[in-house]
């Protein structure tokens, strides 16, 4: 999977400033962002992982490589 | 004659407000007033090891070694209609947050995950007002196919603001502690919060516990709040006498109004811990979100030695936590024994 949008912001990740999303803070933050397509994803926290759905890409979990969720 | 403050020294070696604790807060029980929390909320630096020291020994002396283990779960999340400035919930707020609902199979799944790490209490959390009748039901049916999966694990809930209808609803479900967060200083609320009152929050506490549910009610520090607000709450939650209190460290939510302050300094969120620990000896003190970024592993590990004896393992509503594992290691080397389940029936 390509990873062409910044799952933090959803800005494109070669065209924007990811400082903030590169920050301590964002290892406490599920990914908000569809990577593909940037669309704003349903989240789903868990004590032990999270669940993201993006409606056009489907679902991504914390049991994915963490990169690719990143 | 009693001597001034200042004046005191104790059989410790101490001298002014941590002899004046030692005292009145170790040695009978007495918390502290808003005056003397904020003395403590201002010593020098220096004096911080000994404060935190006083702490731990009173955390002992009046609620002993044993620390409670929570998980929590977001069953209603986002979509909010208030407007907590620290939320990252609240639907008046352009967060990337979006609304969903767990279903009863993930909540039963949460709560079990939950009982596996040791953790004997599971709350189930809605981003709410108040619940309507579609979450009361979510809730009943979600408690009742807990247990149909075996699991004992004591729940308790965080849906808002009640009615005395839902409140007695929640005690028949078998519901045994309610949270709701006074968030911060009565002083402070109006610039945090404009939707809802204090007022009203305290009223729902209330009802709860006249309901006879354990009340949980803590808050968050770091959100612009002074030092004598600091006391101020530790004053107004200790009125309330609080089965447990747990202590938030802002993380600054991106969309939100408070999305750039900064989060506040590691020894200052001790202080803040020893001193409500002070104000409150007998409460169960309990670290909750924010600690990962605020304390690190080294200061969680101050905390839980300066007053803490309770946490929140694994992930937050909307945030994630470290590993529940982590914790549980953390408590382990501490040699800080887990509450069991049987303690608590
Ligand atoms: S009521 Fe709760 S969920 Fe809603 S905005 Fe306030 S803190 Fe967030
Ligand atoms: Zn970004
Ligand atoms: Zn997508």
């Amino acid at each position: 999977m390509t990873v062409m949008y910044c799952v933090h912001c959803g800005k494109g990740v070669a065209d924007a400033d990811h400082s903030r999303c590169a920050a301590p803070q964002s290892t406490l933050e599920p990914p908000r962002y569809c990577a593909q397509c940037a669309r704003r994803m349903i989240v789903q926290v868990t004590p032990s992982g999270w669940t993201a759905r993006c409606s056009r890409h489907g679902e991504t979990t914390s049991r994915d490589d963490p990169a690719a969720a990143r | 004659m009693t001597a001034a403050p200042h004046q005191v020294e104790s059989a410790a070696g101490e001298q002014g407000i941590l002899a004046v604790a030692r005292e009145q807060v170790l040695e009978r029980g007495v918390g502290l007033s808003r005056e003397q929390v904020l003395e403590v909320l201002r010593l020098p630096s220096g004096q911080l090891q000994d404060l935190l020291a006083l702490a731990h020994e009173v955390r002992m002396r009046w609620c002993g070694p044993e620390v409670e283990v929570e998980g929590i779960v977001s069953v209603k999340t986002g979509g909010c209609p208030e407007d907590c400035h620290f939320c990252s919930q609240s639907g008046l707020f352009p967060t990337p947050v979006r609304a969903a609902w767990l279903d009863i199979p993930g909540l039963v799944k949460a709560a079990r995950e939950t009982a596996e790490t040791g953790a004997t209490e599971f709350c189930i959390v809605a981003a709410v007002r108040g619940p309507d009748t579609r979450l009361m039901s979510q809730v009943r049916d979600g408690i009742k196919a807990i247990r149909e999966d075996g699991n004992d694990i004591e729940i308790a809930c965080s849906l808002g603001m009640l009615t005395q209808e839902q409140v007695d609803e929640l005690v028949a479900m078998g519901v045994h502690r309610y949270n709701h967060n006074l968030e911060t200083a009565r002083s402070n609320f109006p610039n945090v919060v404009t939707t809802h009152s204090w007022e009203e929050r305290w009223d729902t506490l209330q009802m709860v516990k006249d309901a006879g549910m354990e009340v949980c009610c803590g808050g968050i520090v770091g959100m612009g709040e002074t030092d004598e607000q600091r006391a101020e709450f530790a004053v107004q939650l200790a009125e309330l006498e609080p089965h447990e209190v747990p202590m938030n460290f802002l993380i600054p939510q991106q969309g939100t109004p408070y999305e750039h302050l900064e989060t506040i300094e590691g020894p200052d969120a001790l202080r803040i811990v020893a001193a409500f620990r002070l104000a409150m000896p007998r409460t169960m003190l309990r670290f909750a979100g924010g600690r990962e970024l605020t304390l690190g592993d080294l200061g969680a590990e101050q905390g839980m030695l300066g007053g803490i004896n309770a946490i929140i393992v694994g992930n937050y509503l909307t945030n994630l936590g470290r590993p529940a594992q982590a914790d549980l290691d953390m408590l382990n080397d501490l040699t800080m024994p887990i509450k069991a389940l049987s303690d608590t029936i």
